[in-house]
């Protein structure tokens, strides 16, 4: 039997099935999004002044990827107008292209950005010992400024076996600069340049640590949420990148053979798909990066 | 219209069809040129200082609403689409909305704050 309304539009809606299929589903995914944006925003306005991190994102990285999704946006469009006008191969190009933006896209998140992350190490002061450790926090200086303080101090752990050794006081971090140099007045605010930890070696008490992990979600509700969206949303690149191959396999070459409008049409939904992902995008990266 | 129309069956139509796309593909490429750019200015922007950290960030969402708002008119086509999708949109936007609504109630706590 064929399935009607694949290719002609239905007399009541004006429009083929796939398309109201894919924007109901897009609906849904707004709210699926929504909800965890609204979530965000909970967490950020109740974070006290100093406990919600800035700067800790590689902000060129996401930058990098920032433009490679949007690329990848526009040849998605450019492969759907490639096959409206019947060009085959030009399609091909394109959607090839595509698929390797996402696949880039992926690999930097997985093999890059989140392992850096799970190497760094921060610890969260008791807000007593705040002072006792101000050679690394410079808030004297930073309340001058009028700048909120800062309460924990990063950069790599150097003996990794305090995270589960009881018998180690203390911890030993490579410092980031912002706590090796903290009166500094150009490390106020993050940069965009990313610059790793420093020779410098601070040692801090474990009894003076109220929370101190690698930046994990255990970390803070910045780094929860940051997992949580960023690895929802890389899911759906992945899920993205796997119908795009499935539609620059042969398996389409012969749908394009028998029906080349059904072709543009599945293209053209999963397309409506891959902006929604790029949509969404547009919205973490000033969230998380920057901000 | 914002999407190109579809391949007439009439061979002699075929050049004016091609141009038409061709048209409609040198938009799609500007507006990918000007997504880029307002990308580079939402980072240029987060490293000029408005006075607080909320000012910032209502800069950043008013350029990512922006940009957000080109993707879906041009690319997804929502400039000119039928009825029955914003029907859904309009739908789902009120949820939306409800959502963030949830979380301005517990943030506007009267007790609290």
């Amino acid at each position: 039997m064929e399935i009607p309304y694949t290719v002609s539009t239905r007399p009541d809606t004006g429009l083929w099935n796939a398309k109201v299929g894919i924007w109901l589903f897009l609906a849904s995914e707004m709210m699926l999004f929504g909800g965890l944006f609204s979530a965000y925003v909970f967490l950020r306005l109740d974070a006290e002044p100093g406990y919600w991190p800035h700067g800790l994102l590689n902000v060129p990285v996401g930058t990098m990827n920032t433009a490679i999704l949007i690329a990848s946006s526009v040849t998605v469009v450019l492969a759907w107008a490639a096959l409206k006008m019947r060009q085959f191969m030009r399609y091909k190009i394109y959607m090839g292209i595509t698929i390797l933006c996402g696949v880039i896209f992926l690999a930097v998140k997985l093999a890059y950005e989140w392992p850096q992350k799970f190497e760094h190490f921060g610890a969260y002061l008791k807000t007593e010992a705040l002072e006792k450790y101000e050679p690394y926090l410079g808030n004297h200086h930073l309340m001058e400024k009028g700048l909120p303080p800062r309460v924990e101090i990063t950069g790599h752990l150097h003996n990794r076996a305090a995270l589960n050794d009881p018998n180690i006081k203390e911890y030993e971090i490579a410092l980031d600069p912002v706590n090796a140099d903290p009166t500094n007045p150009a490390l106020d605010r993050p940069h965009f340049l990313y610059v790793p930890p420093t020779e410098k070696i601070g040692t801090i008490e474990k009894a003076d640590v109220e929370r101190a992990t690698m930046f994990l979600p255990t970390h803070s509700a910045y780094f929860a949420s940051y997992f949580t969206i960023t690895g929802l949303h890389g899911l759906h690149v992945l899920g993205g990148v796997l119908v795009f191959i499935y539609l620059w396999l042969p398996v389409s070459t012969k749908l394009y053979k028998r029906n080349p409008e059904h072709l543009a049409n599945r293209v053209e939904v999963a397309g409506l798909f891959w902006h929604f992902v790029d949509l969404i995008w547009i919205f973490v990266f000033p969230l998380f990066y920057l901000l | 219209m914002n999407n190109p129309p579809d391949v007439s069956p009439d061979p002699s139509e075929h050049e004016q069809y091609a141009h038409d796309v061709a048209h409609h593909v040198k938009k799609y490429m500007m507006v990918g040129g000007t997504l880029l750019a307002f990308t580079a200015l939402t980072v240029f922007l987060s490293y000029v200082n408005f006075g607080t950290q909320k000012a910032n960030v209502a800069v950043a969402m008013v350029v990512a609403t922006f940009k957000v708002g080109l993707v879906a008119a041009i690319f997804m086509h929502l400039s000119a689409e039928k009825k029955l999708i914003y029907r859904i949109l309009i739908f789902a936007s009120f949820f939306v909305l409800a959502l963030f609504w949830l979380t301005y109630l517990a943030w506007y706590d009267p007790i609290h704050h």
